[in-house]
């Protein structure tokens, strides 16, 4: 039996705390970042963007551009070779805009110049005569209003009816609740370099999520087969989603192609906001009900997420936040009916936690209402709910995996309080502003749990190659799996190291010269292309037993890292069996199929689930509506952990996301346009806004099927943080703070 | 763009009288945004850091003589902040350790934003701002150098040369509200400093009016109400005080606050420095 079928592995390589091959270039600056690159003879591009959320273009006329020296190409939708039209799931968007703009920083031309000064004095030259249109940007009015693009407003609409439509229990609670626009804010911005090739092609180096994704977009964009465009991943900085949609690629090769040069683009902090997709704005209304008992009986919700002008991952985000709406509970009754729109803001798509966030904020909020409503204890009234393996999920799909969803939440409620009170006026609410002494605080607590699903869903073809090349011992491991910080780069040491025995393995350059790993998101890369990489690890080693099979005659036998002769003779370990010997082994690795919804929003659509809950410490200056958390706690349902430090890291950075839309990270509107595109005014936490963040427990249970058992861990610490900072402050205040991020004022003007 | 460097202070004198259309550049914390954004125009670029004078601080008397080239890491710390602490305290909210190392007292004074943390401590400090030409020095109040929103009265020719800020025998408090804990635009502000010899107090307001400004009402009232032999205010006083704090403000609805919670914000802000500094009365 392989490792991957029993799901468990045991020696070294495999989790231990391995370290990160670029983890000390990144913390003294020496690494390279996409932005990094450049060409000899490189000329840089702009991009011209529509400073309306809605209008007509009547006319551009861009010939003084044009005639500034050193402007070398401006080009609008008339030169796009191929078809003017992309998306990440569903193509509707255009790579330049023609005729109409629908939203604030729509592309519209793309400049080539000898300098970034240059190319921008060409943007500012360029004369577009807009007629201006009335932006739709309200996501609810959206349903009904005039299409605002030839496909409608309505990008998917799902019911989920599960069960007894007549079934209610005793106890019922209702609320409405809305997320605002949070952005990835990933540090690195979009950057990448477009070459054109002696072939007619084009080479591509940018930082992405997914390369052939990209490369697709990209060959249908310029009409080229896709073997003519090349994609390399470049050094990114951060990603959280936002590079899983086309940015700037079409323009780069557009650019590269039509001046026969190299051609870069960086985008500013300003047009990296307007240049990608952002979480999804949500309006939500719950209704819970529930027998005397506490068990959940029904749930219904209406959930209205705003997609922005086009598509990009609408519809799996609205899949997310329907099927996963009422939690890790057992709900044996649920309507849920959700709508992803389109509007004249920003485009939105993924980010981390994918839908699940915004209605976890809500179904959350909705069981401390529903504990208190019963008077009880609202971690008693989860345990009494929580999901376990073999319970069915609204969707009709029964859990076959592991859900130790019991043992997370217990865990964690036995994890000891911080106890005490801080002293220091900058250990306090408004930190160095020195607003806030002890007489001024009150502490909350607060409990929050998540679910969310493993991997692409709803019978998608997700799948991940892998190439293991032996060359006289020395191992290289080709993929596509782009590392965006989750870890892929030492768990292929890892994964060698474990299978192989040998402690350096190569990775070569990441890019479409093999088929696709799939993109770095919905937590999938750890299972499908460290998948993939053990799988092609373990055909070398079954090649090897072959081949010394055919040498010697007799039968051998794996244990562990040798290989027995079953004759009695001496055994030899794998790695030095490899020395002297080449093989090359590419294979394919795909989780188990799912299947689309049906109209009623049944079906086995997922394939396995992670676990996750957070408990909130806050102290609050009620007064100022000023927060500063004090601490969270989790605990997370992780199958097996492969790098402690790594898991950490992703926790880390999890929860201070979640504690990022809890109370300062959004974008704001006003009519369609962002207010605050840069950051100054878009606020992430700061080291002074970060609590410590205890780990109560990994909960360590292998999941079948899954590679050494492991689940994805990146996701679910940013989906249950930000109800359980909320439910801390309500604890703390007794308001009800139905909107993330909660501003200050939500806080101190309440009531008044 | 052409760079000139600024030797001395005489130097730049000559610098400005030949040119008076270059552009200093000192932390460059604010300039070099509003140039990198096309937001400002410039042609010639006088950089001062370099100027060893306005570098330098010093406490003689009664007072202390800043140059307008001293960092807010400088005030932040060391001597200055127990001998000027509201401005320490000030420094210490601008923005990241990058930014408080390389941006200054001079350029948050002339930069005369709404939000600049270190004026309402100025301001109620009665500090003098010394402005100098080759025509000579000019001393101003900080509200006769600052005239509005990102305003200031210098002529095209002078440049900030040093601030003297009075050093007072008395307990200061700086206190700033932003949604985030370190590292942001103020919400408002207000600084509230106390010369227990002279029987003063001082108070102003930020980021709740177009310019940093006096709560000159608020001072005289609670002026009435503070017994100095034992630090002590009226508990009777306390609301009106509250009011009249409220009532120097003026502030703007914007993405970063309503008005309300603005103004709501800055009377609470008075009440508390008030009761850090005089206990209330039995």
């Amino acid at each position: 039996m392989s490792l991957l079928e029993e799901g468990i592995a045991s020696a070294a390589g495999v989790g231990i705390s391995a370290t990160r091959p670029d983890g000390k270039e990144k913390a003294r600056g020496d690494f390279l970042f996409s932005n990094d690159l450049s060409a000899e003879d490189m000329l840089w591009g702009q991009t011209l963007r529509s400073p309306y959320p809605s209008a007509k273009i009547r006319k551009i006329d861009f010939s003084q551009a044009l005639a500034i020296d050193g402007v070398h190409a401006i080009l609008t939708a008339d030169d796009v070779p191929g078809e003017n039209i992309f998306g990440l799931e569903h193509p509707d968007q255009p790579v330049l805009a023609f005729d109409i703009v629908r939203y604030v920083g729509e592309p519209v031309a793309i400049v080539a110049a000898t300098h970034p000064e240059v190319a921008k004095s060409a943007v500012d030259a360029i004369y577009v005569d807009y007629e201006q249109l009335d932006p739709l940007v309200n996501s609810q009015e959206a349903i009904e209003a005039a299409p605002i693009h030839p496909e409608g407003n309505v990008i998917r609409h799902l019911v989920i009816n599960h069960g007894d439509p007549d079934a209610v229990g005793n106890i019922t609670v209702e609320g409405e609740y809305e997320v605002g626009m949070q952005d990835q804010a990933f540090l690195g911005t979009e950057s990448g370099i477009a070459f054109p090739s002696a072939d007619g092609g084009v080479d591509l180096h940018i930082s992405t999520q997914w390369l052939h994704s990209d490369r697709d977009q990209v060959a249908s964009a310029l009409n080229l087969p896709e073997d003519l465009v090349r994609v390399t991943l470049a050094g990114v900085g951060g990603a959280f989603g936002g590079r899983e949609d086309v940015s700037m690629h079409v323009h780069l090769c557009m650019l590269a192609l039509h001046t026969g040069r190299p051609v870069k683009m960086v985008y500013d902090r300003n047009e990296s906001f307007l240049g990608h997709v952002h979480r999804h704005p949500a309006k939500i209304w719950f209704r819970h009900s529930a027998d005397e008992s506490g068990a959940l009986v029904k749930v219904e919700a209406k959930v209205i997420l705003d997609g922005g002008a086009y598509a990009s991952t609408t519809s799996a985000v609205l899949a997310n936040a329907c099927c996963f709406s009422v939690g890790p509970y057992r709900v044996p009754n649920a309507l849920i009916e959700g709508w992803g729109v389109r509007t004249n803001n920003p485009p939105c798509g993924a980010m981390r936690g994918f839908g699940n966030v915004q209605t976890c904020f809500a179904a959350e909020a909705q069981m401390d209402k529903l504990a208190r409503a019963l008077s009880m204890d609202p971690v008693e009234l989860r345990l009494l709910n929580a999901l376990k393996s073999g319970d069915t999920l609204i969707t009709g799909q029964k859990i076959t995996g592991t859900a130790p969803v019991k043992e997370v939440l217990t865990s964690l409620s036995e994890h000891p309080i911080p106890k005490g009170v801080k002293g220091d006026l900058l250990e306090l609410p408004g930190g160095t502003g020195r607003t806030t002494d002890n007489s001024h605080v009150k502490r909350g607590i607060g409990f929050a749990a998540s679910i969310k699903n493993l991997m692409f869903s709803e019978g998608f073809d997700d799948f991940s190659e892998a190439r293991c090349i032996v060359v006289d011992g020395e191992v290289s491991i080709q993929s596509a799996c782009v590392e965006v910080g989750q870890g892929f780069v030492t768990l292929v040491n890892q994964i060698v190291e474990e299978t192989l025995g040998v402690s350096e393995a190569v990775i070569l350059p990441v890019d479409t010269s093999i088929g696709s790993a799939g993109s770095t998101s919905a937590s999938r890369q750890t299972w499908m292309s460290g998948g993939a990489v053990l799988k092609a690890c373990e055909a070398v080693v079954n090649a090897l037993i072959l081949e010394l099979q055919n040498e010697n005659g007799g039968e051998y036998e794996k244990v562990g890292l040798n290989l027995v002769p079953k004759d009695g003779s001496d055994s030899i370990s794998i790695a030095v069996a490899l020395r002297g010997r080449n093989f090359d082994e590419h294979v394919t690795h795909r989780h188990l199929p799912t299947f689309p919804l049906d109209h009623n929003g049944q079906g086995n659509a997922h394939v396995s689930f992670a676990f996750a809950a957070h408990r909130a410490v806050v102290d609050v200056d009620q007064e100022l509506g000023l927060v500063r958390v004090v601490e969270i706690a989790t605990s997370q349902d992780v199958g097996r952990i492969l790098n402690p430090v790594q898991a950490r890291g992703q926790i880390e950075g999890g929860v201070a996301q979640g504690l990022g839309l809890a109370l300062l990270e959004e974008l704001v509107l006003i009519d369609g346009k962002i207010a605050n595109a840069n950051f100054t005014d878009y606020l992430l936490p700061t080291a002074m806004d970060t609590p410590p963040i205890e780990i109560a427990a990994f909960i360590e249970q292998p999941e079948p099927g899954a590679p050494f058992g492991a689940k994805g861990i990146g996701e679910p610490p940013v989906i249950s943080s930000t109800p359980a900072i909320v439910a801390a402050i309500r604890d703390a205040t007794g308001f009800e703070l139905n909107r993330v991020p909660i501003k200050p004022e939500d806080i101190a003007l309440n009531g008044l | 763009m052409n760079f000139l460097i600024a030797s001395s202070t005489e130097d730049l004198c000559e610098l400005l009288a030949e040119d008076p259309s270059r552009q200093l550049l000192a932390g460059g914390t604010d300039f070099m945004v509003e140039v990198n954004f096309r937001h400002r125009d410039v042609s010639e670029v006088i950089a001062i850091d370099r100027i060893e004078e306005l570098k330098q601080w010093r406490h003689d008397g009664d007072s202390v003589l800043i140059g307008s080239c001293v960092t807010y890491r400088e005030i932040e710390r060391g001597a200055l902040s127990t001998l000027i602490p509201a401005l320490a305290q000030s420094a210490r909210t601008i923005g990241s350790p990058q930014i408080r190392n390389t941006g200054t007292i001079g350029g948050n004074l002339a930069t005369a934003s709404p939000a600049g943390d270190m004026i309402p401590v100025l301001l109620a400090l009665g500090a003098l701002v010394n402005v100098r030409s080759r025509s000579g020095v000019r001393q101003l109040q900080v509200d006769e150098l600052i005239t509005g929103v990102k305003t200031n009265s210098l002529r095209e020719d002078e440049f900030i040369e040093s601030v003297r800020v009075p050093v007072l025998r008395g307990p200061q408090e700086f206190l700033k509200v932003g949604p985030r804990n370190a590292m942001v635009i103020s919400v408002s502000s207000l600084a509230m400093v106390t010369d227990i010899d002279k029987e003063y107090i001082g108070i102003a307001l930020g980021s709740v009016s177009a310019s940093p400004c006096r709560s000159t009402d608020a001072e005289s009232f609670i002026s009435e109400n503070i017994d100095w032999n034992s630090m002590t205010v009226r508990s009777g006083a306390i609301d009106n005080f509250e009011r009249l704090v409220r009532e120097s403000a003026s502030p703007i609805d914007d993405h970063r606050s309503s008005s309300a919670y603005r103004t709501h914000t800055i009377g609470v802000l008075g009440r508390r420095a008030l009761l850090r500094i005089f206990r209330l009365e039995n």
